[in-house]
């Protein structure tokens, strides 16, 4: 049986204020702990332009390439570290050039089986008489597929930094006094080269399985054609046929229309890429399956992102 | 020190331009001659894996008269990887050389030492 304590024996006890304290009904601290409000503490303006003034005598004292030895020492140093360390490193890579097999030899360990298996039977699987294409649009259609993300990627990035939606006048004014206007020499080439270009580019696509070249080589040549027809005849002209909506439609649908056809066979068990196109008779322009409109779009992404390029560096609008 | 120095020279070659190239990177202070020597770098590469691929007295890898006999064609995969490097430098010169005219346009300089001095005086 507990012993009942008497009540200001219990307000002595632990116990008792720290219920207190728990309710609320008391704050222990009051009226026992000498409190005042804080003061906000008002440096005087003069003495924080003291200190900035300080700050900037030290960093310009720190940064004075020109007077600060240990700045011209540090510069000194990082040369000749610079310069040593890429003696060291050519010496290290002549003697690895050195320790590798011949150039030139059918023995050499990068020609295994895989090219024998690409050169043997290319043709019959891919129906592509250049090889590299078929390598490139069919065993390894991914791998060019990841390469047309890049360069879209590498668009966007370009877009974003340079793009400027403000058409400000002013700005506009500018470029358009540095730009020729209306150059007779430059034009009269460009009638004649910009067809015979973008001929050659098209060419040069749709041959892509059959001689050198292909969708990366051949858009950037019809890139080239429509630079050259740019800056002989202006941006007006090249505004009525492409503008960011043209760049991003093209790229779009090219882009999803290789995708689609290359990745469907993950719907289909991803055991095979095989197309159930004909290939049709080697040599053929219309032959080889997907490779000649991998090859297409490709072409397009490729001739479409150097344009932007261009006009992303000229202008920062299309 | 092995014995294919000489018969490797293309090879050689392409590492001192690899090295001239990195050079470049290091010593220039100039943002726009720092990528043309990455370029260098990216085409150092292109070389060696060129050299890489071939295979003397033999022919380009596309097929003519119906001839599909390994030993009449060079490898075609370094051909292949070649092409996937030249577009990725591509792209990367182009991000380089956008983000270079953005800090031209802030500080009004090339230099990288000055660019990277104002930086600190600023106190970024």
């Amino acid at each position: 049986m507990s012993k009942l304590r008497p009540q200001k024996e219990y307000e002595k006890t632990g116990a008792f204020r720290f219920f207190r304290w728990l309710s609320g009904s008391k704050d222990p601290y009051v009226g026992e702990v000498e409190m005042k409000p804080q003061e906000e503490t008002i440096i005087p303006e003069s003495t924080i332009l003291e200190r900035m003034n300080e700050k900037r005598m030290m960093r310009d004292k720190i940064y004075d390439a020109e007077n600060n030895k240990k700045l011209r020492l540090f510069h000194k140093i990082y040369i000749a570290s610079a310069i040593l360390f890429s003696f060291v490193l050519a010496g290290l890579l002549l003697y690895t050039v050195s320790c590798l097999p011949p150039v030139g030899n059918s023995a050499n360990p990068a020609n295994n089986e895989v090219p024998e298996r690409y050169i043997e039977s290319g043709l019959q699987e891919t129906g592509a008489v250049n090889i590299v294409t078929g390598m490139i649009l069919d065993y390894r259609a991914f791998d060019t597929f990841g390469e047309s993300n890049v360069l879209f990627i590498a668009t966007v990035t370009v877009l974003i930094l340079l793009h400027n939606k403000k058409k400000s006048a002013k700005e506009e004014e500018n470029d358009r006094i540095y730009e020729p206007k209306n150059d007779a020499i430059l034009q009269a080439c460009a009638k004649v080269l910009v067809p015979v270009i973008i001929m050659f580019g098209i060419y040069i696509i749709l041959n892509g399985h059959l001689s050198p070249g292909g969708g990366f080589s051949g858009g950037a040549i019809i890139g080239a054609g429509l630079i050259l027809y740019l800056n002989a005849f202006g941006f007006k002209k090249t505004e009525r046929m492409f503008t960011e909506k043209t760049y991003k439609a093209i790229c779009f649908a090219a882009l999803t229309f290789y995708c689609v056809a290359k990745s469907y066979s993950f719907y289909t068990g991803a055991n095979h890429l095989d197309s159930h196109i004909p290939l049709g008779k080697a040599g053929h322009i219309l032959s080889s399956g997907l490779i000649l409109p991998l090859n297409i779009c490709v072409g397009l992404v490729v001739a479409c992102t150097m344009y932007t390029f261009y006009v992303m560096f000229r202008k920062g609008d299309f | 020190m092995g014995v294919n120095l000489v018969a490797n020279y293309g090879e050689a070659v392409a590492m001192i331009l690899f090295v001239i190239g990195f050079m470049n990177l290091l010593l220039q202070k100039n943002l726009i001659k720092k990528i043309i020597g990455l370029n260098i770098m990216d085409s150092a590469v292109y070389l060696f894996l060129a050299e890489k691929g071939y295979i003397s007295s033999r022919t380009v890898p596309i097929v003519v008269n119906g001839i599909q006999d390994v030993e009449a064609y060079i490898n075609p995969i370094p051909s292949g990887l070649v092409l996937t490097g030249i577009v990725v430098s591509v792209s990367v010169s182009a991000l380089m050389l956008s983000l270079t005219i953005r800090l031209y346009r802030r500080y009004h300089t090339l230099d990288l030492d000055e660019i990277s001095m104002r930086l600190r005086k600023e106190g970024l």
